[in-house]
């Protein structure tokens, strides 16, 4: 296999993600910059970051959209999966196309359609638009997200557990709660991550389901940059940058060190 | 509603017990739901967006006439009915605008899909060829930036296609270019966006199928005497179609519909479907109108999209 | 009468007219859509007893084990243990284990846990579910494993789990399905012998199913072949090697030549069967084909001798020459191609280090066996 990793894709590898990784590098570099340009370098400084912290408007914003950030993912995973075992466990029902296509349609779906539709489902319903139509609107378009991460892993799963836990006496919905929920818990964990990093990240549709009093980070980062860029956005993006790596890293890391344990295991197990 | 849940049954093929076994209310409540959610969310607003198309502006809370409902019993509600028409898709017609908005939208998300093809492809080959040890690291690496927030990825290139910009400073001081060159505001600052935001939705479609293609298939060609650039061609890209159609349909599908990158990248000289109902809704608050473009739009997209779906569901098969 | 092959013990409720059937199938057939994976299938297995279903795969083996566990419902038919029906009665509520070919360990929880699993749900106390999981672990040898996770376990420990766990509630039958098929060889056989220790033990019946002959051959008291959802015999091994009643059973196990004929008479302690080609045959157990009706003689390959010359008291005794010679170490295979243009496989025991009549390649050569040494079969 070695032979094949050839100078080439060597060089695409290495450009590829220069490009993917270079654009958000230099936004980091001037987020410490001391002059006012985003684009001159003007010395190391942090006064960004400091009255970023006095911007009471982005704080509040920032509030707004951590709480809408988990009270969406938290229902969303709840009925994503849901959805997935709808997908991969009842394979006849009446109306099945159309739920496999409510829940696919979703992925690809313009966001603007999506924004525009809810919002006039909201008026259409009375429903003042603010927190808690933000929230339900996250919740919707997320879900199908969710669904589908969960769905990849039901897929997969051994379902002789299953069987196995019911010839052992357990009825299906203990069988569930004791062996179908625990084995594809990490799956539904990384449903929760994408929820939560889709709905904090999501400008369209919180702009159209919102109302005033819910303005959310992207709302309100998007409403200071069409005024021009500034050094103190660019703190901002940082900081949301590192909150979003760091807790992938954390994730990650910690996947990884379970798998190294887990084949140190299945070798030593081998050796009896 | 009841007899989504009533039909529910085991495939043939995987008789599944718990189906069977409960098919009382914990298995309705399953289907029903999620079922029910996605109908109240999901469906039924794209019919209120279509009942609204065919309404009339109005100067009011909400801004459209007729506001169809039983407040006036089942007499008013049905004369409300009458008022609707197609007054919105033939003003559509009659300004070029919109039909350029459409036209230029599909042929920019074209071009964009097949530019991030062409840069994602070597990615996510180069990836599935590297050693295994390493392959989960590159892949998370790829997934990273789609972690963090589209809308800070965007503004991270007006600071560098400015004119004003880091690109501008570096050629210039490279003495490459001498007048700075006008990116920002252009359509090519477009491309740029979208190939950018989106390049991890192709290269990671890619590198599933390249990653499970046999690469003894491609000794076996060479061996047979087929030079390494016609392997490629008849062996790993045919292999690797899969990966290429969902790649393409999941840039070109949310492309065409894109707001942010048009908005921040393209400036007021460009024109795309996305910002043009985004712009009728907020700022000319035509209901009416920007409706009847998402209705439109939707028809456009409904083809795509279905082929989408069929792609996911024959991947979903092959899962099983 | 004469017996067949060796009788394992003293155990055959098969033959006693008396003895009350434990799991009755009675004409069973599933459906799955329009394939029939069982038709009309009727068998009978007695308590104690080491049952195996033998048959390639989609015959219908797996089907039948897991109607039996409650995982499908038989489309038509009865099927009863210890004189209930089954019918209904979901696999939680039903007095049968089943151990699975994947062994289907709960992956989240340790081995102790997993064995403790049905005894749980059974509602036993703790201190007995204690003493039994402890009791389990000890009859598989697992002791020192118990606080592990499935994955820290080897392939052969995790079938033994999977075992205890099945076998932890005591159940009346213990259904295995291909139980040693992801096992390298050395360890199944083994295995096959511990778990025929294992049954004796505790006194449970096994349902076994199994594509492996030679597994069902080990560990059965008896065989049921089955082929396109129907049985096509039951019996003990040795029956089924010795005395098969069909063309598909003879060739499934074994090795086999066939000879295709006619019988031409009965006499009183022999039948005369003439070959398509003109061979002739003399059998002393024809069955009850009639004279003139079209049947198949079929005999093994290590009942056959080869030799240089026609051995004088030979019965049956046909010519031809060597067409093939393999040496397998413990025994060398002959295929004899007879001068009717048949092809015949003859095995002989390499029992002295020096063969006496060495034949090879292109030798002319007789083969010869005894009238009782094949069957006559009519399908």
């Amino acid at each position: 296999m070695n032979s094949t990793w050839s100078r080439f894709n060597i060089t695409s590898i290495v450009l590829g993600f220069a490009f993917l990784y270079l654009p958000i590098v230099l936004l980091i570099v001037f987020s410490f910059n001391e002059s006012k340009l985003v684009t001159v370098w003007g010395g190391f400084s942090t006064k960004w970051y400091v009255s970023l912290f006095h911007n009471q408007g982005l704080m509040d914003a920032t509030w707004v959209t951590a709480r809408v950030g988990v009270i969406s993912a938290t229902v969303a995973t709840v009925l994503g999966t849901l959805a997935a075992i709808t997908l991969t466990r009842y394979t006849r029902f009446r109306g099945r196309v159309l739920f496999s296509g409510m829940v696919f349609a979703p992925l690809v779906m313009p966001e603007v359609i999506t924004g525009l539709s809810l919002l006039l489902l909201f008026v259409a319903v009375g429903l003042d638009r603010g927190f808690f139509t933000v929230t339900l609107a996250h919740i919707t378009f997320t879900m199908c997200f969710v669904a589908v991460v969960v769905q990849s892993r039901l897929v997969s799963f051994d379902r002789s557990l299953e069987e196995a836990a019911m010839d052992l006496g357990a009825p299906p919905v203990k069988t569930f709660f004791q062996i179908t929920l625990p084995v594809i818990l990490p799956a539904i964990i990384s449903g929760w991550m994408l929820a939560f990093t889709l709905s904090l990240d999501d400008l369209v549709i919180a702009s159209f389901s919102s109302g005033p009093g819910a303005t959310t980070l992207p709302m309100k980062i998007y409403s200071q940059v069409r005024l021009g860029v500034t050094p103190e956005i660019n703190a901002a993006c940082t900081i949301l940058i590192a909150v979003v790596a760091i807790g992938v890293i954390i994730a990650s890391i910690a996947n990884k060190r379970r798998e190294i344990q887990r084949q140190l295991d299945e070798q030593a197990a081998q050796r009896g | 509603m009841t007899d989504i849940a009533a039909t529910a049954a085991p495939s043939t093929q995987t008789p599944t017990l718990p189906a069977r076994l409960a098919k009382g209310f914990v298995n309705r409540l399953v289907i029903i739901i999620p079922y029910l959610w996605l109908l109240f969310f999901f469906l039924i607003p794209f019919i209120i967006v279509f009942k609204i198309s065919l309404s009339q502006t109005a100067i009011s809370m909400p801004p459209y006439t007729p506001v169809l409902d039983f407040s006036d019993g089942i007499s008013g509600f049905l004369a409300g009915f009458r008022e609707l028409n197609f007054d919105n898709y033939t003003w559509l017609t009659q300004d070029a605008l919109y039909f350029n908005a459409y036209v230029t939208s599909l042929i920019i998300a074209g071009i964009s899909t097949m530019l991030t093809l062409i840069v994602g492809y070597p990615i996510a080959y180069g990836m599935a060829r590297a050693p295994a040890t390493i392959r989960p690291t590159l892949l998370m690496l790829v997934i990273l930036p789609f972690w963090t927030s589209f809308l800070i990825r965007v503004y991270a290139w007006i600071g560098i296609l400015k004119p004003e910009g880091l690109l501008n400073q570096l050629l210039m001081s490279l003495h490459i270019i001498s007048q700075p060159l006008v990116i920002l505001n252009t359509y090519t600052a477009i491309f740029i966006g979208i190939v950018y935001s989106y390049l991890p939705f192709m290269v990671l479609p890619l590198y599933s199928s390249l990653e499970k293609m046999d690469y003894s298939l491609v000794e076996a060609a060479e061996d047979l005497g087929c030079p390494p650039i016609g392997a490629f061609w008849k062996i790993t890209f045919p292999l690797s179609l899969p990966g290429v159609v969902a790649g393409c349909l999941l840039v070109f599908i949310p492309a065409v519909g894109e707001f942010v990158i048009p908005d921040l990248l393209g400036g007021s000289q460009t024109l795309m479907i996305g910002k043009t109902l985004w712009n009728e809704f907020f700022s000319n608050r035509d209901w009416p109108v920007s409706s009847a473009v998402a209705v439109i739009l939707l028809l456009v997209l409904t083809i795509p999209i279905m082929f989408f779906q069929q792609a996911q569901a024959k991947a979903q098969e092959q899962g099983r | 009468m004469k017996s067949l092959g060796s009788i394992r013990r003293d155990f055959a409720p098969w033959n006693d007219p008396n003895a009350k059937p434990y799991i009755q199938f009675d004409k069973v057939t599933k459906k799955f859509g329009e394939f029939t994976a069982v038709n009309n299938l009727s068998l009978t297995i007695f308590e104690r007893e080491f049952f195996a279903l033998l048959g390639a795969s989609g015959c219908g083996k797996s089907t039948l084990l897991r109607m039996l566990a409650g995982f499908e419902e038989p489309t038509a038919g009865r099927i009863l243990l210890d004189g209930q029906d089954l019918r209904g009665i979901p696999p939680y509520k039903r007095p049968v284990n089943m151990m699975f070919q994947s062994y289907a360990l709960f992956p989240h929880m340790t081995v102790e846990k997993n064995i403790a699993f049905g005894l749980k749900q059974e509602g036993m106390p703790g201190p007995d579910i204690e003493k039994r999981v402890a009791e389990m672990l000890k009859l598989v040898k697992l002791e020192q494993f118990a606080k592990r996770k499935p994955h820290q376990l080897s392939g052969g420990q995790r079938q033994r789990v999977a075992l205890a766990r099945s076998v932890a509630k005591r159940p009346k039958v213990l259904l295995l399905d291909e139980p040693l098929g992801a096992l390298d060889k050395k360890l199944r056989e083994e295995t096959q012998f511990e778990l025929m220790d294992l049954q004796q033990e505790l006194g449970l019946t096994f349902v076994v199913v199994t594509h492996d002959q030679e597994e069902a051959m080990t560990m059965a008291d008896r065989i049921a072949i089955m082929d396109k959802g129907e049985v096509m015999q039951v019996a003990t091994p040795a029956e089924i090697y010795e005395a098969p009643t069909s063309r598909f059973v003879a060739h499934f196990v074994g090795n086999v030549n066939m000879f295709e004929g006619k019988v031409a008479e009965h006499t009183a302690n022999a039948t005369r069967i003439t070959g398509a080609t003109g061979a002739e045959i003399v059998v002393d157990n024809g069955g009850k084909a009639a004279a003139g009706s079209d049947i198949v003689f079929a005999i093994r390959p290590e009942k056959i001798k080869v030799s240089s010359k026609k051995p004088a008291d030979a019965v049956n005794a046909l010519e031809g020459e060597v067409y093939d010679v393999a040496y397998l170490g413990d025994m060398t295979v002959y295929h004899i191609k007879l001068d009717d243009g048949q092809i015949v496989r003859a095995s002989a025991l390499n029992a002295s280090r020096v063969t006496e009549d060495p034949l090879t390649w292109n030798d002319r050569a007789w083969v010869s066996f005894r009238p009782d040494a094949g069957v006559v079969l009519t399908r």
